[in-house]
């Protein structure tokens, strides 16, 4: 029994079975037909933080083997500048008007996200893990960590963000009457990156574009603006308290 | 494949050197994404040279959050404490995120309604 236990404090254990989750979870998601509470990758955080819970495996174990996986997240950041090379010449035809959206959402996005946050009492810690949530994980956890947020609180929010963004969005700007196809994408790239991006894409192949286009032109913009902006906002947010 | 690997992870190697040395607070990997679009773009480097691994990344990049989320096991009394902070915000700003950014394109773009 001893040995079976120590079998799941190995490297490969949590490798393999953080595979198996996932693709359980995406199985299921399929089944159950996107149904958003199925989405893999927050199906698969909730069954391997109960598997934690119930089998007493620490945190930091599991993480031994888990961080062969997210380790991949830098060249997979380094890999998203294929698809903005293939749309170099529709952001030139479009520059202006996208540019300008994209530049006042990603102001829009973390100035108001550190906003609500300090307004709804967050700590230092809190607000700063949020300042970088609209754009894609990989990103929001580099700009978090550099700018002194917690980049695992960063991931867990991007990816709630994007979840919700992407069931909420299309409804919300159908209701609104923007159907500019080339908005909503741009829109739900910017607001929830690649899950939006996913969810937008349903709706035809020039929201698709868009929608990469504004995940990734919104990442790199935010990570340019965001240490600048919390370098001036959380001195005046400290002169308020 | 073993072509994409070294040109990926080279374009990584090199944001992150130029990242430390320019005592950037950029990330690394987003100076290499920028350094790998303009070698395309410039053709240093040919979509070929690139693809495969480049893909293999994009179409699975959702899997790779798993494993930082499971450290929501750490913070799950910082949520719990900070509940309203965290979610209210969040559904607050991505709403107004969507709706300036898709309203702002819909009135700059004239090519078509």
């Amino acid at each position: 029994m001893d040995e079976l236990y120590a079998v799941l404090n190995t490297k490969i254990f949590s490798i393999t079975f953080t595979c198996l989750v996932y693709l359980l979870s995406q199985k299921l998601y399929a089944r159950s037909r996107n149904f958003f509470l199925f989405h893999p990758v927050l199906l698969s955080i909730a069954v391997l933080i109960a598997y934690l819970k119930i089998s007493g495996v620490s945190y930091e174990t599991y993480k031994e083997g888990g961080d062969y996986i997210s380790f991949f997240l830098g060249p997979a950041v380094v890999a998203l500048g294929v698809p903005l090379y293939l749309q170099i010449e529709e952001i030139r035809a479009q520059k202006g008007p996208i540019l300008i959206s994209l530049i006042i959402g990603c102001i829009i996005g973390i100035l108001s996200g550190v906003f609500f946050a300090f307004l709804f009492g967050g700590t230092k810690e809190v607000i700063f893990s949020i300042a970088p949530k609209s754009v894609t994980t990989p990103i929001a956890m580099g700009i978090s960590g550099s700018i002194g947020g917690i980049p695992s609180l960063t991931a867990i929010i991007v990816v709630l963000v994007g979840i919700f963004g992407g069931i909420v969005g299309v409804p919300i700007l159908k209701a609104l009457k923007i159907t500019n196809p080339k908005a909503m994408g741009l829109g739900m790239g910017a607001c929830a990156h690649g899950v939006g991006t996913a969810a937008v894409s349903e709706e035809g192949q020039v929201h698709a574009a868009y929608g990469g286009l504004a995940l990734g032109l919104c990442g790199v913009i935010t990570a340019i603006l965001t240490p600048l902006f919390m370098n001036v906002v959380w001195p005046l947010m400290e002169m308020w308290k | 494949m073993i072509k994409s690997l070294t040109y990926i992870f080279g374009c990584l190697l090199l944001g992150e050197i130029i990242q430390t040395f320019g005592h950037l607070s950029i990330p690394g990997s987003i100076i290499g994404m920028l350094l790998l679009t303009a070698a395309l773009h410039f053709k240093i480097l040919l979509l070929d040279d690139v693809k495969r691994f480049a893909t293999i990344l994009n179409k699975n990049m959702a899997f790779l959050f798993v494993p930082p989320g499971v450290a929501l096991i750490q913070y799950i009394s910082t949520i719990q404490s900070q509940l309203l902070a965290i979610v209210g915000s969040c559904v607050l700003s991505t709403i107004i995120v969507l709706i300036v950014v898709a309203f702002t394109m819909q009135k700059l773009d004239k090519t078509n309604g």
